[in-house]
């Protein structure tokens, strides 16, 4: 995977197990991010293959991907919360595109996921009116109005203070253990990520090691635990 | 001898016919779910007032302005020619023939195309055309299409606005203050226009800018890059080169149609 002539990854091969908290980690430029919209085929690789269950994204053509997507649901680092629509109307929108519930089901849905998410009282709110962390929680309940089968996290804790991050990293492995969700969290967080992580995919110069937290943070690879221990020591 | 200039030339040359060709896989994706259910017509009509409603003032005010300078200017030739009651005929014919469609197409494109340039650059920036196509939502059906459609039906009827507006502003210089016969204006209108030719091909004429400007707006704020100086050229490009090409396309359709 490259832009343009800055390679990105090269001969990467890596699997998350089905129904865990798997969380890629890796430094400033590592290619965390790139990894799920790779996953999400938001952008293509220049070689290989990318199997989400089943099917290989890199293959497909945009409309192809419409349907895989069925499947996939994304939280973005940013929250991507349509900001001419308010909270009610950003939650029910995939819904409505889906065309299969009446709009009393999909309010029993909007209004499920956004006490699901510890939320009240926000359905006539707009995007701009919102706390970063209710952006973070109201791009979750978007990210699962669908019930995808795999879920994509991009940096959840970003700009979030300790209390905030809790929240959400609670939030996120109470969704994964009620729903059996796959979820594939992106986070520099090192805390977090040794508290959540059922797997842990970690991105170094060259190459990539996987495994899981404990044995990773006892592993005999020393950059993999300068990595752990350092970022770990410094949070 | 350095033929680094040639390079460049031919960089950017490619780069053009390269964007070109992006531009129209843009539009045959248009045309392609133009009619894919479902037909967002709440947002069309959102945008049409948008880029129609919000519009009025400044069409109008701007229709009055060239107008009034129409009936001066127009005056003062026709009087040394003994030709005055002729003012109506050379108000109307300018407006309609040429002046209402092309300036109502540049002032839309400064202030509704830059806006829809800039919004969808934004939505680019913050990644919301992204979380639409993870939601399975296509951002041009989405997006796109009621902003391009809106525009396409908005532009003859703020082109119509700023005709009307400017035979009034010519009416007020010529009959209120130059002192030609109003009737005798009005007269001159009726005789020297013909609907099919004048008013007809006016409308055609604003009908191909609203979607010239249209496409130009919305493709270049889909493509914009994520930054904000990516949205701040976007808005740029948009005027400039939607400028560019309406009066390029202006002298092509009356030099081909004579409209």
């Amino acid at each position: 995977m490259a832009f343009g002539r800055r390679p990105v990854f090269q001969d990467l091969s890596c699997r998350f197990p089905r129904s865990r908290v798997s969380v890629i980690l890796g430094g400033s430029g590592s290619g965390k991010s790139t990894m799920l919209r790779l996953i999400g085929g938001l952008v293509g690789p220049t070689g290989g293959r990318i199997l989400v269950d089943g099917d290989d994204v890199a293959a497909m053509s945009e409309r192809e991907l419409f349907q895989v997507r069925r499947k996939l649901g994304m939280m973005f680092q940013g929250g991507a919360l349509l900001d001419s629509l308010s909270v009610y109307d950003n939650l029910a929108l995939p819904l409505r595109e889906q065309g299969e519930l009446s709009e009393a089901e999909i309010a029993d849905e909007v209004h499920d996921r956004i006490r699901a998410v510890g939320l009240d009282d926000v359905d006539a709110l707009l995007p701009g009116q919102l706390s970063g962390g209710m952006v973070k929680r109201v791009a979750l309940a978007r990210a699962i109005i669908r019930r995808p089968v795999i879920l994509l996290v991009d940096e959840p804790f970003s700009g979030l203070d300790p209390i905030s991050t809790r929240r959400i990293e609670t939030l996120l492995v109470d969704v994964n253990r009620r729903s059996g969700i796959t979820m594939l969290i992106v986070s520099h967080d090192v805390p977090s990520t040794m508290r959540m992580a059922d797997w842990i995919t970690l991105l170094l110069p060259h190459r990539a090691v996987e495994g899981e937290p404990h044995a990773l943070a006892t592993s005999g690879e020393s950059d993999v635990r300068e990595f752990l221990g350092a970022t770990q020591g410094a949070a | 001898m350095s033929v680094a200039w040639v390079q460049d030339l031919g960089a950017i040359a490619l780069g053009f016919v390269s964007d070109l060709g992006r531009f129209g896989g843009f539009t045959a994706h248009l045309a392609r779910v133009t009619f894919a259910p479902p037909l967002r017509l709440r947002a069309f009509v959102d945008e049409v007032y948008k880029l129609g409603v919000l519009s009025i003032i400044i069409i109008t005010v701007c229709g009055l302005a060239v107008g009034m300078v129409l009936g001066l200017q127009g005056y003062n030739t026709l009087a040394r020619f003994g030709a005055t009651n002729s003012l109506g005929a050379v108000v109307g014919l300018s407006l309609i023939r040429e002046l209402g469609p092309v300036l109502t197409a540049l002032l839309a494109t400064g202030r509704a195309g830059s806006a829809t340039a800039a919004e969808i650059g934004t939505m680019v920036a913050t990644e919301q055309l992204d979380g639409l196509r993870m939601m399975s939502v296509d951002p041009v059906h989405y997006v796109v299409m009621p902003r391009t459609y809106a525009m396409i039906v908005v532009m003859p009827l703020l082109s119509a606005m700023f005709i009307v507006m400017g035979l009034f502003g010519g009416y007020l210089v010529g009959a209120g203050l130059m002192g030609v016969d109003g009737g005798a204006y009005l007269s001159s209108i009726e005789s020297s226009i013909d609907f099919y030719d004048d008013v007809l091909g006016s409308l055609l004429k604003a009908l191909v800018f609203g979607v010239l400007v249209g496409l130009i707006a919305t493709y270049r704020g889909y493509t914009s890059a994520p930054t904000s100086a990516g949205v701040s050229a976007s808005t740029t490009s948009t005027v400039v080169v939607g400028s560019v090409t309406i009066l390029l396309v202006d002298y092509v359709i009356t030099a081909l149609w004579g409209v």
